[in-house]
């Protein structure tokens, strides 16, 4: 897929603001880091979307597979002690 | 193991897997109106209508910016050149955001430029109409993107994923787009007589075309039925058509022009303005290449892809050379 005619795909994550968390917003082609952060700037943050970027190239990117959903994630689903609402607190009992 | 890398198809399911269980999962997915993203199963047609749609969605939003970039250098003040040129960078940006949307289904960026390039693709009608005077700026923007809000904001609600959020990012920007477009409106048909009458003249050219912007009648649309099983398509032609109608008398009264169309009524019993026929036939000639700027636009696109290649074989061959120059001085 490396085809050095073609500039790669990055994937684009933007901070909304500071204190926010690195956000997915979208992807884009670029011939290397330099111009990928460029690009984005033009792209994803036309209107003061953001303060802060990152780029990753797509295919640096390890993703769970879809088929394997149910196998990762619902081993979590019965086990509902994890949440605090699985425990009736007496309302008698403040601040906790 | 799978990798994000979006312009990549991924690996078909295990063939142990029943096309027809797979497909009804899909289907009850989309009928709970879970989101289908791109590593997912999906029927191979819906994998092909969504590149179909997606791209000349992209394409649209490319040519697009031909008639408008037209009046860049001759908009009438500052204020005025620098939101057409927003606006035109936003068209283009509109373009990425849905060619990359559509790579995530497995096909890559030069094949979609090369469909739009080689004309194997269509885009929009509309873009295939002079912008004659500068009033068509503030027509475009009022009518064309009016009637492109109305097709894509239901768009942001598709089923499949990438696309609706690439929708949704869309949108937000269009009504800028569109209420640019009105303010150049209300300034003409508020000024001398002579400015009025251009509005006059941009709004009696653009109506028909803006109209036809929703498609062939819901009784002779082709794609529909599939489309709208698979929650891509949401609201019918007709029904867009008649909503942007009813939403539209009342701005062109507030701005004291008449829609060009002398069958226009409102219809007390219906509550819903009736409106005269379209002349489907000089849609089909446009869409078939015989519009009165087909060619034009073509050839643009063309001459601007040939001579931007220098550019990007040289950004290409500038990485790799910095590269080279980072890992030498590492080692």
């Amino acid at each position: 897929m490396h085809d050095s005619r073609h500039w790669p795909l990055y994937e684009v994550f933007v901070r909304a603001r500071g204190g926010l968390d690195h956000k997915h917003v979208g992807s884009l082609h670029a011939a290397d880091e330099r111009m990928a952060i460029e690009h984005a700037r033009d792209l994803y943050t036309r209107r003061q979307e953001g303060v802060s970027i990152w780029v990753v190239p797509s295919k640096a990117i390890t993703a769970s597979d879809p088929g394997e959903t149910e196998s990762l994630f619902e081993p979590a689903r019965d086990k509902i002690y994890r949440h605090p609402t699985f425990y009736d607190i007496p309302d008698e009992v403040k601040t906790l | 193991m799978y990798t994000q890398e979006l312009d990549v198809r991924g690996a078909d399911p295990a063939p142990a897997a029943d096309p027809g269980v797979l497909e009804q999962h899909f289907l009850a997915r989309v009928d709970a109106e879970q989101k289908i993203e791109p590593k997912e199963w999906m029927p191979a047609r819906y994998r092909s209508m969504l590149i179909r749609q997606i791209s000349q969605h992209a394409h649209s939003e490319i040519v697009g910016m031909l008639p408008e970039g037209n009046w860049i250098t001759r908009a009438p003040t500052l204020r005025r050149k620098a939101i057409l040129i927003a606006k035109v960078q936003d068209e283009a940006g509109h373009g990425a955001y849905l060619y990359s949307a559509a790579e995530t289904l497995g096909v890559s960026r030069d094949e979609l430029i090369d469909q739009l390039l080689s004309g194997r693709a269509k885009y929009s009608s509309i873009f295939n109409y002079p912008t004659t005077t500068w009033a068509d700026v503030g027509a475009i923007g009022w009518l064309v993107d009016g009637a492109a809000i109305m097709n894509q904001i239901p768009l942001c609600r598709c089923s499949y994923g990438p696309y609706a959020r690439a929708m949704v990012r869309i949108c937000r920007e269009e009504s800028f787009h569109q209420r640019q477009g009105f303010d150049l409106m209300l300034h003409l048909a508020r000024g001398t007589a002579e400015q009025k009458a251009m509005a006059q003249d941009a709004l009696n050219r653009w109506w028909w075309p803006a109209l036809m912007m929703f498609g062939p009648p819901d009784a002779s649309s082709t794609h529909s039925g599939e489309s709208q099983r698979w929650k891509i398509k949401r609201i019918s032609n007709d029904e867009l058509r008649q909503k942007f109608v009813d939403f539209t008398v009342p701005q062109a009264k507030f701005l004291g022009l008449a829609l060009p169309d002398p069958l226009l009524r409102w219809n007390e019993t219906q509550q819903r303005h009736e409106f005269g026929p379209i002349d489907w036939n000089e849609f089909e000639q446009v869409l078939k290449g015989n519009g009165p700027c087909n060619a034009e636009r073509l050839a643009a696109r063309r001459e601007a892809h040939a001579e931007g290649a220098w550019v990007r074989e040289a950004a290409i061959v500038h990485a790799e050379k910095q590269r080279l120059r980072a890992a030498r001085q590492a080692a």
